[in-house]
């Protein structure tokens, strides 16, 4: 395992299963009495927000206080950060405080690679702007590990021969990006499903195939994540309305009777009902969306675990010094 | 857990080394096949006279070479009495003291029979007895699963040295050694054979 | 231009012995094997092998090339409004230590040099520095704003004698506003600069748009942003005949669109960076910002097109856009980072490394692309060359043998080089500004 988490990219196919299987462990923590590991007492976990999302910081949160971590949420609302001061004095100041893991989420792309770079601990990326979502990516491999080979079963394996059409913006999808990557590694074959003004350019160097048209691609998916539709891309011209959007792109009732039997329906959330997905499928029983929530924990988890779970990186202070 | 390095208390993840695979150092068999059966057997009559026929027991095996120890327990305790004892492994290392000193490393399984723990006889089930460091995490990682009447320690090998006030109730073999050498538990399950050998100080126990 | 005169005939005559001229005026080719330069009073004296002079101090030259001292038309110097990041002085030390006579000071200040006043303040800070001519570029419209025409013919009639305009950094997007500058500027022999980026197709865009913009999920920046503009302008100038100059050329499509414009005959030049020349759009892979520059760095099959274009002239000139900014406008995300990188003291490494090593460029197509084109297209009479007998005797000497190093910061005040710990070739040596050392053995005189 590397020192920090900032794209699915850096992870071989072998770090990605050491994660699902370090989370698959961890699983059943959540039907014990005590929901609580020692691990990680005495380190510090911050979780450093430029971005509203309370899901994704809870979920972290979550994971770090069961591992008996201190948790520093830094929220950058209302902070000296909106008073201008810059991230790096910002990380400066975390590194101050002895943090030993940072999680950020930032809405500049490759904001957390930078961080990375001015401070010793590890950084977990949460988010950065339209770049990447790893453990987002993680969650999700494991919610489709878990339903589609069966949970305590899947060990080990990856998702060999899985098909799994990611639907909708792509190109501003931090987890998109971090899905492709994640699940080809792991084996999958992934299609992207979107209109062409919702693709990058260069997707065709994408290891995952591309479709204009959603409704070929049901009767062939094994899982389909929907992505959620940001209201702004509305008014740029990337589709006439929403009303077509959905016609064209969002998971109905009748669309979803056309997956195989077997199949699931994700989202990241938060969902637009009504928009990239109907009610009835987001409550349906392939809708494994609750499940995902309770899966983030399990995951980021086994992704604190790992990276500050052994023996502190005597590198860091080297590569920090650049 | 199998072995345990030269003058540390944390043993190396299940070494992938096979009979010949320790070629180039001195390894001295102190048991073989035969004599571990027959200390197996041992153990399983006493855990049977020390609990009254195996009322109300667990056993827990520590991972990675004490869970196919307890399934052998457990196999000897039907094979003696037909009665089928409950049987499962318990994960310490989110419990170590010594994480800090080497890499995360991956998880063992967690794996506890349907019954639970509570008010049960919960016999963990070791390779090699050390420092005592991981019973220690044994028995938190326990008391966080729930409330066992009673607990009790069973080893392939005592090898002393001990760091913690813990002792074994079940004692395959006791072997003295120095602190300097490696005792390395091989077991067909993961190992491909059945051996306990001291390695190092020229091999000399 | 004539400009500023250092030591007002020169202080003393030197003696450069033995130099591979490249750059020399008719009669006296490079092939011609090394030769003396003899510097007395600003000029050159004589050139020729064997040459004396009492009391003239001797730079021996053997093994470096003679070039006529460098032009840069794309320079930003900062000052006035930024002085934080660079100024007069520090840019045209840095200039000088490059191996520049001469730089055109971009319009992009605060204020804005739009104005009479603007043009001749720069101007003078110029001259008082002495180290390197400094021509002030006139904006096209009032403060940048692409509205209204700046007074282009008061700064032209100005002290500083204006006659390259842009409104660099940002573009003349209005189709109408281009088409007036450029007719309006014919009156006196002015050419107006582009800076060629279609203003909504580059809306919030950070890196080219191609697959590493696509992995980094930084919004694009479409090739066919900068084509467009540099399709429309040539049609326009050939419209109303009318010099256009294209700025920081950076896709193989504009180029392309120029050779085509060119080959109409139409009055069309253009420049590309040396970090155009050299860098690809994958440095942005571990989001440093000090590879963000606008236009982007594209592709390794653009830098070849564009290297290929220099070389057969349709690009005309290299310029640096040495664009300097303070430590924090780069130390920070990438969206959030200042667009630009310095230039001014790699540019001619840079160059070598990119044209000559590579046998695309002789040292008399460097003194062209560097120094003589630049001189033309920025309409300074005094610079570009050719070395010969009665010319200003600003030149720059260098050694492309000097073994590669890596670039360390040097006299610019920022730091912002994309070429920090690359290692390039070549070095300067000297550079003369009408027969004054301005830079001796590498270092500022």
């Amino acid at each position: 395992m590397r020192r920090h988490l900032i794209s699915a990219a850096d992870l071989s196919r072998a770090d990605a299963l050491l994660i699902l299987d370090t989370a698959e462990e961890l699983a059943d923590l959540t039907d014990r009495p005590i929901k609580k590991l020692p691990t990680l007492r005495g380190r510090t976990v911050v979780n450093l927000f430029f971005e509203d999302s309370t899901r994704t910081r809870i979920s972290f949160e979550a994971a770090a206080k069961r591992l008996s971590a201190d948790v520093i949420n830094f929220s950058a609302k209302g902070s000296s950060v909106a008073k201008g001061e810059s991230l790096k004095d910002t990380a400066l100041t975390l590194e101050a405080m002895g943090a030993d893991a940072v999680v950020i989420r930032h809405g500049a792309s490759g904001a957390a690679h930078r961080l990375a770079g001015w401070v010793r601990g590890s950084v977990v990326n949460a988010g950065d702007g339209t770049h990447e979502h790893p453990t987002q990516a993680l969650l999700d491999a494991f919610t489709m590990r878990r339903r589609l080979q069966g949970a305590g079963a899947a060990r080990g394996k990856g998702l060999d021969g899985i098909r799994v059409t990611i639907v909708g913006d792509v190109l501003h999808s931090r987890v998109a990006r971090s899905n492709v990557l994640l699940l080809s590694a792991l084996g999958a074959q992934v299609t992207l499903a979107a209109p062409p003004t919702l693709l990058p350019l260069a997707v065709d160097s994408w290891p995952c195939a591309v479709s204009y048209e959603l409704d070929s691609e049901l009767p062939k998916s094994d899982a389909v994540m929907m992505l959620r539709v940001q209201t702004e891309r509305m008014t740029a011209a990337y589709f006439p309305s929403v009303r077509e959007y959905s016609r064209r792109y969002g998971l109905d009732a009748a669309r979803m009777a056309r997956l195989p039997e077997h199949a699931i329906v994700m989202h990241p959330g938060p969902m637009n009902r009504g928009v990239e997905i109907a009610a009835e499928v987001a409550d349906s029983a392939r809708s494994t969306v609750v499940e995902q929530v309770a899966n983030g924990v399990t995951i980021r988890m086994a992704v604190l675990y790992l990276l500050l779970g052994g023996t502190e990186f005597p590198e860091a202070a080297a590569e920090v010094s650049r | 857990m199998c072995a345990v390095l030269p003058g540390g208390t944390t043993p190396p993840d299940p070494p992938a080394v096979l009979p010949g695979g320790a070629a180039g150092r001195e390894g001295i068999a102190v048991l073989d096949a035969d004599e571990i059966r027959r200390a197996l057997t041992r153990i399983a009559h006493e855990i049977l006279e020390r609990t009254r026929g195996g009322d109300g027991v667990i056993l827990l095996g520590i991972p990675t070479r004490g869970v196919p120890l307890a399934r052998r327990l457990a196999a000897r305790i039907r094979e003696f009495e037909g009665r089928q004892v409950p049987c499962g492994s318990l994960d310490v290392t989110m419990h170590r003291d010594d994480l800090r000193l080497r890499p995360a490393r991956a998880l063992g399984r967690t794996d506890l029979p349907r019954e639970g723990v509570d008010g049960k006889t919960v016999v963990l089930v070791d390779d090699v007895l050390y420092s005592g460091r991981t019973v220690r995490a044994a028995l938190d990682a326990l008391t966080d699963l729930g409330r066992p009447r009673a607990v009790q320690l069973a080893v392939l090998v005592d090898r002393g040295h001990r760091e913690l006030p813990i002792r074994a109730d079940y004692v395959g073999k006791n072997l003295p050694t120095s602190p300097r050498e490696v005792v390395r538990v091989m077991l067909t399950e993961v190992d491909a054979t059945d051996a306990v050998m001291v390695e190092g100080n020229g091999g000399h126990p | 231009m004539t400009g500023p005169a250092p030591g007002k005939g020169g202080q003393g005559a030197w003696l450069v012995r033995g130099a591979a001229l490249a750059g020399a005026g008719a009669g006296v080719a490079q092939a011609d094997g090394p030769a003396d330069i003899l510097v007395r009073g600003g000029t050159i004296a004589a050139i020729g092998s064997g040459l004396s002079q009492a009391g003239a101090r001797v730079l021996d030259a053997d093994g470096l090339v003679a070039l006529p001292g460098l032009v840069d038309l794309h320079t930003h110097l900062r000052e006035p409004g930024r002085e934080d990041a660079e100024t007069v002085e520090t840019g045209t030390r840095a200039a000088a230590l490059g191996g520049y006579t001469a730089v055109h000071a971009m319009a992009n200040t605060d204020p804005v040099a739009d104005t009479a006043g603007v043009v001749e303040q720069v101007w003078r800070l110029g001259r008082a520095c002495g180290r390197c001519d400094v021509q002030p570029v006139g904006a096209v419209s009032v403060g940048l704003g692409g509205v209204r025409l700046a007074e282009l013919g008061t700064m032209a009639d100005s002290a500083a004698r204006v006659r390259v305009f842009s409104d660099d950094g940002r573009c003349v997007a209005d189709p109408l506003l281009m088409r007036r500058a450029l007719e309006y500027v014919k009156a006196f022999d002015g050419v107006i600069a582009q800076h060629a980026q279609e203003p909504r197709l580059t809306e919030g865009a950070q890196l080219n748009e191609g697959e590493m913009s696509g992995r980094l999920g930084l919004a694009g920046w479409p090739a066919v942003a900068e084509e467009a503009i540099v399709a429309r302008d040539c049609l326009l100038a050939a419209h109303v005949g009318s010099a256009l100059h294209v700025c920081h050329v950076s896709t193989a499509g504009s180029a392309e669109i120029i050779r085509w414009a060119k080959s109409k005959g139409w009055p069309v030049t253009a420049e590309v960076t040396p970090h155009h020349l050299l860098l690809t759009d994958e440095l942005a892979a571990g989001y440093d910002p000090v590879f963000k520059v606008n236009p982007p760095l594209r592709t390794a099959a653009d830098v070849a097109e564009l290297r290929r274009a220099l070389a057969d002239g349709t690009i005309d000139c290299v310029a640096t856009d040495h664009a300097p900014h303070p430590v924090e406008a780069k130390e920070t995300e990438w969206p959030e980072a200042a667009f630009g990188m310095i230039g001014l003291e790699t540019a001619l490494r840079a160059v070598q490394q990119a044209m000559v090593d590579s046998g695309l460029l002789d040292w008399d197509g460097v003194a062209d692309r560097m120094s003589a084109r630049p001189a033309r297209i920025g309409r300074l009479a005094g610079h570009g060359g050719p070395l010969a007998a009665g010319r200003p005797a600003s030149l720059t000497l260098y050694d492309p043998a000097a073994p590669p190093e890596a670039v360390t910061p040097g006299a610019s005040k920022s730091r912002n080089t994309p070429f920090a710990g690359m290692e390039l070739p070549g070095r300067v040596v000297a550079t003369f500004l009408r027969g004054v050392p301005t830079v001796l053995d590498g270092k500022l005189g």
